[in-house]
């Protein structure tokens, strides 16, 4: 990508990154860049899969009786459509922010293990082939994105489907967690001097807590998992009622990993915009501090609410209460945040590129959803509600219009600091008014047809139950998102070779990314900044917008000795070599680690099938190669 | 934000050892946030465990008699003495850790010149005591397997050999990356440049250790 996006003004970048493309590279790279390029276009690539899987889920439902798809496979579709938006899309969508950003904003030159950066992505890009392929033999997972044990146990899923779906998420775990470990260093440890954490970025603050969120839901469901995972290929009977076993257990080891999960696929979209809106309404983000708390305060309830998820299972009336209000008082938080934006625009001179549009179409979605979470955070309202289509157009209204909504207003504004390029801003409008429109078209019908009883996860249904109208409405804008996106794939693929350029900071944002050029090179910065304000760029090019901003202590003659020397304005890129930064050197082995991770596991799967020796042979042989590989990636020097 | 000459020229000085915000190894606060989430694997594993305590249909159990429908006796399946004794085993091998980091950070300073500063052998003395605590696993399992308790058996066997399987793991791990050190140590010498290498594997140890004293109270001690 970066060979592509050599402007005019980097002429000598051109001829320096073009050692560094063709295959080899891309499996070989430890730069968080191109890492953050590969989460980027893998996960827009299952973002097309989990859209597709989408629009025959509304071509099924169109109308009442179609038999487009048989009940079968409409489970698998259902399934895979969460599986893959939430865990393929959503957060390695994230991910690449995370990749690209965190470094840039925190003025570092890359993240503390750049190796186990690229591990990361590669268990995350196998897992997802291996949860994503059996679809096209019918034997894609179908037990819902949830899972719920016994139902997805051996006595009554014992097909092959959910071992894929049992695996694969184990395996997309393991990516998880070790990117978020690795970013927990990477904040903590590489901020360059002066960046205090009250000065961090806004996208930096809720990536950071999203990080503490992952390490510690995602142990929760490694454990259910491994339960399942025994039940399914050994035998035990953790989730067997037959013998005791507790049918909610799995519901509540999931949930205590499944809502910080939803917090870990809708703060990142909160950061992104939070850079957007200041940006555009060039005006500092209105209460940056209530911002950070509120965050901190979002992940640290998103662990007491768990069972608002299951109500319906007749917990009783003190353990529905105390989950009520757990989940009502996470609403103030969330309220702080819209409101913070609203000020931030308010009195602003404001600007509304379509990354602008985006993030102001994240705040009025996002609080929809918000509005109807709070509806059934009561018991009594959830009992109407849980398993209907308005459940459906709730989580839709969050994701959809939160996270997709912040991802994309991410993409448009960060995209000119990846390329050197503008997207197109034409086709931009189009494509988010057909969002915009699309989706209030698919997911507000859902409430109605929701509250007339229509459950989630059938595969069809009668006429004259007044369905009808609310499930063509659905249909009807499903299209429209499915135009709306290939629009995006369309202006993605041609702004990246024909859009105009843009310099460093095209649209004169605060924070230190803005101050390298587009797109960086691969050492990030020629030299380590140091910082003293929490909007360093504004100080140098408008310093009336950050007047008595807290923790901004901008010196004067500092800034003006900056002015006299741009030196982060490079007019001729010079390579690593030649400023005498060590860079790490490219290296497969976390690769081929993945790999093996992915062999052993499909010893399951062998296992399953009744092949025994085969199956220890290829997790012996899957466990030798990873631990092999391993040690010499341990063994080999980083740089 | 500037260009901050005089800190640049400072951080040049020590270009070799990577500016860290906080002065520590990026290595050390990875190993910090790897025990938290630990904390919430093993978290889960126990509070299954203690879910399904006394759950079981069918025996074996871990602290009373069971007699089967067909009238076979089983005795109360967990053997307090022998895990006491691994357990103790388990809790001299964090002091051989702690001695190990104390010989390689403080090698060839006065009074670690002889066995106290010998880091090969606490290294060693580290592994072994947790092979010998796997080594009482591995009797225990096996002894469970023939009294009539299996992972297949109930709701017990199940939580049972997944937790302090999981437990045994971690220590297996800890032994192979104790052998690895002494490999290191032995090829070419550790030394206090090389502390962190060592503290890293002595704080995983001790995590280890602890959440041995954990399950050992919850499980075996508390009836």
């Amino acid at each position: 990508m970066a060979s592509s996006a050599a402007t005019p003004t980097h002429a000598g970048a051109a001829s320096h990154s073009s050692e560094q493309s063709g295959l080899w590279s891309w499996l070989t790279t430890v730069d968080h860049k191109k890492i953050g390029i590969l989460y980027l276009y893998t996960a827009l690539f299952y973002l097309l899969v989990g859209g597709l899987e989408a629009v025959l889920i509304r071509t099924q439902l169109a109308k009442p009786n179609l038999s487009l798809v048989s009940a079968d496979f409409y489970n698998q579709l259902f399934t895979m459509h969460g599986t893959t938006m939430v865990f393929l899309v959503v957060m390695p969508l994230s991910a690449a922010f995370f990749n690209y950003l965190i470094p840039l904003q925190i003025g570092a030159r890359d993240v503390a293990f750049p190796r186990l950066n690229a591990f990361s992505y590669w268990v995350y890009a196998l897992g997802g082939l291996f949860i994503t392929l059996p679809i096209f033999w019918g034997l894609a997972p179908d037990g819902g994105w949830f899972a719920y044990a016994p139902l997805s146990g051996p006595t009554y899923g014992g097909g092959y489907n959910m071992d894929f779906w049992v695996i694969g998420l184990q395996v997309l775990g393991i990516s998880s967690l070790a990117a978020a470990f690795n970013f927990i260093t990477t904040i903590i440890n590489m901020r360059a001097p002066g960046m205090t954490l009250m000065r961090m970025p806004m996208f930096t603050w809720m990536s950071f807590v999203v990080q503490f969120l992952v390490i510690l839901a995602f142990p929760v469901i490694t454990a259910a998992l491994f339960f399942l995972q025994f039940d399914r290929f050994f035998g035990t009977q953790f989730y067997e009622v037959a013998a005791g076993g507790d049918p909610l257990l799995w519901q509540h080891l999931f949930w205590v990993f499944g809502h910080p999960e939803v917090y870990i696929l809708i703060l990142p979209a909160f950061g992104l915009v939070s850079e957007v809106l200041p940006t555009h309404s060039r005006k500092p983000l209105f209460g940056y501090n209530a911002m950070a708390y509120s965050g901190i305060m979002i992940g640290f309830l998103g662990f007491g609410v768990w069972a608002h998820h299951m109500f319906a299972v007749g917990m009783g009336p003190v353990a529905d209460s105390i989950f009520a209000v757990a989940t009502m008082l996470i609403g103030l938080p969330t309220g702080v945040k819209i409101f913070n934006w609203i000020a931030t625009m308010y009195g602003g001179s404001l600007r509304f590129p379509v990354a602008m549009k985006f993030a102001i179409g994240l705040i009025a979605m996002f609080t929809i959803g918000g509005i109807s979470g709070v509806m059934h955070s009561s018991p009594p309202s959830d009992l109407q509600q849980t398993d209907t289509y308005f459940i459906v157009a709730h989580f839709h209204y969050v994701l959809y219009g939160g996270a997709m909504m912040g991802i994309f207003a991410g993409i448009y504004h960060y995209f000119p600091k990846m390329t050197g390029r503008f997207m197109s801003e034409s086709l931009g409008n189009w494509q988010f008014w057909l969002n915009f429109i699309g989706l209030n078209l698919t997911f507000f019908p859902m409430h109605f047809s929701g509250m007339l009883g229509m459950p989630r996860r059938i595969y069809t249904y009668d006429a004259g139950q007044g369905w009808d109208l609310f499930n063509m409405m659905s249909t009807v804008g499903t299209y429209m998102l499915l135009v709306a996106g290939l629009l995006f794939a369309y202006n993605f693929f041609r702004s990246k070779k024909h859009g105009a350029p843009a310099g460093s900071d095209p649209w004169g944002a605060p924070t230190l990314e803005w101050s390298i050029p587009s797109p960086p090179p691969d050492y990030n910065f020629a030299q380590i900044p140091e910082v003293t304000s929490r909007y360093p760029m504004w100080d140098l090019k408008a310093p009336d917008r950050t007047a008595g901003i807290e923790h901004s202590h901008p010196d004067a003659a500092v800034i003006a000795e900056a002015h006299a020397v741009p030196m982060h304005e490079e007019t001729e890129r010079r390579t690593a070599k030649e400023l005498g930064i060590p860079m790490p050197f490219n290296t497969i082995k976390p690769f081929l680690v993945a790999l093996g991770i992915i062999i052993l596991f499909s010893g399951l799967i062998v296992l399953h099938i009744g092949n025994f020796p085969l199956a220890m042979a290829t997790m012996l042989g899957g466990g030798a190669f990873m631990v092999g590989s391993l040690y010499a990636w341990l063994t080999s020097p980083l740089e | 934000m500037t260009t901050a000459t005089a800190a640049a020229g400072a951080h040049e000085a020590h270009e070799h050892t990577h500016y860290t915000t906080t002065g520590l190894d990026n290595r050390k606060i990875a190993i910090w946030a790897f025990i938290g989430s630990e904390c919430m694997l093993f978290g889960s594993l126990i509070s299954t465990y203690l879910v399904y305590k006394g759950r079981s249909v069918v025996g074996p159990f871990p602290h009373e008699a069971w007699t089967s429908p067909t009238g076979q006796v089983f005795k109360p399946i967990l053997d307090i003495p022998v895990t006491s004794a691994s357990t103790f085993v388990l809790l001299m091998s964090s002091l051989f850790m702690v001695l190990a980091l104390a010989a390689v950070e403080n090698k060839g300073k006065p009074g670690y010149e002889g066995t106290l500063g010998s880091s090969k052998l606490w290294l060693l003395a580290t592994a072994l005591a947790g092979a010998v605590f796997l080594g009482f696993q591995a009797y225990e399992f096996t002894s469970f397997v023939h009294e009539g308790l299996t992972i297949k058996t109930n709701l017990f066997g199940s939580s049972f050999f997944t937790l302090t399987g999981f437990h045994g793991t971690h220590v297996a791990v800890g032994v192979l990356w104790l052998m690895t050190l002494l490999f290191i140590d032995m090829k070419r010498g550790l030394g206090p440049k090389d502390t962190i290498l060592v503290d890293i594997c002595a704080l995983y140890w001790h995590f280890v250790d602890v959440v041995w004293i954990v399950i050992f109270t919850l499980v075996y001690l508390i009836q």
